[in-house]
């Protein structure tokens, strides 16, 4: 069955830098690779090309179909005659570095032993990304972004392009981010990391070499994550106090339907997710906050920021509420630049970034519409 | 529900605008005053509605457009970051009537308003033969009406008098003609120009 507002399918490539790149750290990585997707033709005056920046666990994958069936994390926002319509933009998705996809990484043979990197990788930021993403903007050419797009971590990504390339982004799409993460937010992170770190088969951070994976620990962090992006009132709704097996059990099996749900989520993530690059992102997000430099103060942070943005949020978003993206709203008021900001009523939580309800869908898609090209 | 008159109350707001102004549009619709403002001003223009309709028409028609609940106040918009805040036959559909125009004048220099006149001879002869109006400035029926506050001319400007809010112009309307003899009686339409009084 040929879906025709599906890009199709869909071959990764490859990119390698040779020129070391010093991360914000201190580290510096002698080169790296990056694997990214097109989809889309880039126009003749290299104008039209829309960056998409992936959260904690997506990809390069964004849209159509890989060899193996998977569908791209995004599939729903990309393609042809969709809101970001791969009809009239060229549409590039990155794994960023760190990551587990095939960028670079923990799972990377460092150059310098000749073993794979584990836990020797560098914690990278969102600042780094985005200077690494750059180095792809140039190989393929394009100067300029008609706009990036980001939702949750992928939205700092997006934010951070404005600060450090304000010329090289005429569109920012900040959606179901904040300018820098709450305590409440760096608390869920800690727990998530000390989850993994104190796994048994960790092995701090050299698992590779010891034929295992900190399953146990990534599993756990997956399962509060999950509990963190769907709502309250969603979560009520979805489970609510069913039973799986319909009646009460007295021991520590699965009684209730959403400890099904998380342990089924947890157990997945293991099978295809990296802990060490688990342990990175969730340090990139914490680390982000472009305000920090300038004594907490966003407007000034923002100051440097010269395209036009669009802001989202969601109401039932309580990881990254809709009063966090306010923030951003406010201080790009201040700047004068021209922002539109939309609140969109929709029960999923954080998640509902990734989901296509039709008013979140209809005004992206109305966004991008007027971006010229 | 800035298409009820047309152009011309637009044209009269625009009269009150300068070039190149910073101009925030509470209640804006579909945005189309403020992609006015900025066909024949050159304004930087924002507009705030909660409708998600009209969001997204205000998407489409390129103009810059904040979903916020005016009901929550102005609470986050600094204080004279704009030369006008318009507020364009919406006043009375928002509850907090004083504290709105009170928000309007401390995020602008000045505020614009306009609004149905209650007491327009026409609506005086609908109660008078015992039915709320129903005309072209109050074209709802009551029990689907998005309006909450029902208010004349003249009882406006005593709030402004007893509020400290300056009157620097008003202008007044019957089917886009304007209105000098006693326009709470002839007037659909009022148009005011305010300030803080110093």
């Amino acid at each position: 069955m040929t879906d025709n507002r599906s890009v199709g399918l869909v071959v990764p490539q490859r990119a390698r830098f040779d020129q070391p790149i010093s991360l914000r750290s201190g580290a510096v990585l002698p080169g790296f690779e990056l694997v990214y997707e097109t989809y889309g033709e880039l126009n003749a005056d290299r104008s039209n090309a829309v960056l998409v920046c992936h959260a904690l666990s997506g990809s390069h994958h964004v849209a159509g179909v890989h060899a193996d069936g998977s569908t791209g994390w995004w599939d729903n926002l990309v393609g042809p005659g969709k809101p970001l319509d791969t009809n009239r933009f060229f549409v590039v998705g990155v794994n960023n570095l760190g990551g587990c996809y095939g960028s670079t990484g923990p799972m990377s043979v460092n150059p310098a032993t000749g073993k794979l990197y584990g836990a020797d990788f560098p914690v990278v930021t969102v600042e780094d990304w985005v200077a690494v993403q750059a180095r792809l903007a140039d190989r393929l050419g394009i100067h300029c972004w008609a706009a990036v797009l980001g939702g949750s971590l992928g939205g700092m990504q997006a934010l951070e392009w404005t600060l450090q390339f304000p010329d090289r982004i005429r569109h920012a799409l900040v959606i179901a981010s904040a300018p820098h993460l709450s305590a409440q937010n760096i608390a869920f992170n800690e727990v998530a990391r000390q989850a993994i770190l104190t796994d048994p088969d960790f092995h701090g951070g050299h698992y590779y070499e010891h034929d295992v994976v900190p399953a146990r620990g990534l599993r756990l962090a997956r399962m509060m994550g999950h509990i963190t992006y769907l709502s309250d009132d969603q979560m009520a709704e979805k489970f609510g106090r069913q039973l799986r097996d319909g009646k009460l059990k007295f021991n520590y099996e699965v009684d209730f339907q959403i400890e099904s749900y998380l342990r089924y989520q947890g157990d997945k993530f293991t099978t295809y997710f990296d802990a060490n690059t688990y342990l990175i992102t969730t340090k990139a997000l914490d680390y982000f906050d472009p305000a920090g430099a300038y004594g907490g103060d966003l407007q000034a942070a923002l100051s440097r920021a010269k395209a036009d943005f669009f802001v989202a949020s969601f109401t039932t978003d309580w990881r990254f509420s809709p009063e966090r993206s306010r923030e951003i709203v406010y201080a790009l008021l201040h700047n004068g630049l021209d922002v539109s900001y939309a609140e969109i009523d929709c029960p999923h939580g954080h998640d509902s970034f990734l989901l296509d309800d039709s008013q979140y869908h209809a005004v992206v898609g109305a966004y991008f519409d007027r971006i010229e090209t | 529900m800035t298409e009820i008159f047309g152009r011309f109350d637009f044209d009269v707001i625009a009269r009150w605008i300068r070039p190149q102004e910073r101009v925030l549009d509470l209640g804006c619709g579909d945005g189309s005053l403020l992609k006015f403002l900025a066909a024949e001003r050159g304004v930087h223009g924002y507009g705030v509605d909660n409708d998600p309709g009209n969001v997204l028409a205000c998407v489409r028609n390129g103009v810059n457009v904040l979903q916020f609940d005016l009901e929550r106040g102005l609470q986050g918009f600094e204080d004279d970051s704009f030369d006008h805040v318009i507020m364009s036959l919406s006043l009375q559909t928002v509850r907090h009537t004083e504290g709105v125009i009170r928000e309007m004048l401390r995020v602008g220099h000045e505020a614009v308003v306009s609004f149905p006149n209650f007491g327009y001879r026409g609506h005086r002869e609908a109660i008078s033969q015992g039915h709320m109006p129903v005309s072209e400035a109050l074209p709802y029926q009551w029990y689907e009406s998005p309006n909450v506050r029902f208010f004349t001319i003249a009882d406006f400007e005593s709030l402004c008098a007893g509020k400290g809010i300056e009157i620097r112009e008003g202008l007044f309307f019957d089917e886009g003609r304007e209105v000098t003899i006693d326009p709470n009686l002839n007037a659909e339409l009022a148009l005011y120009r305010l300030g803080r009084r110093a």
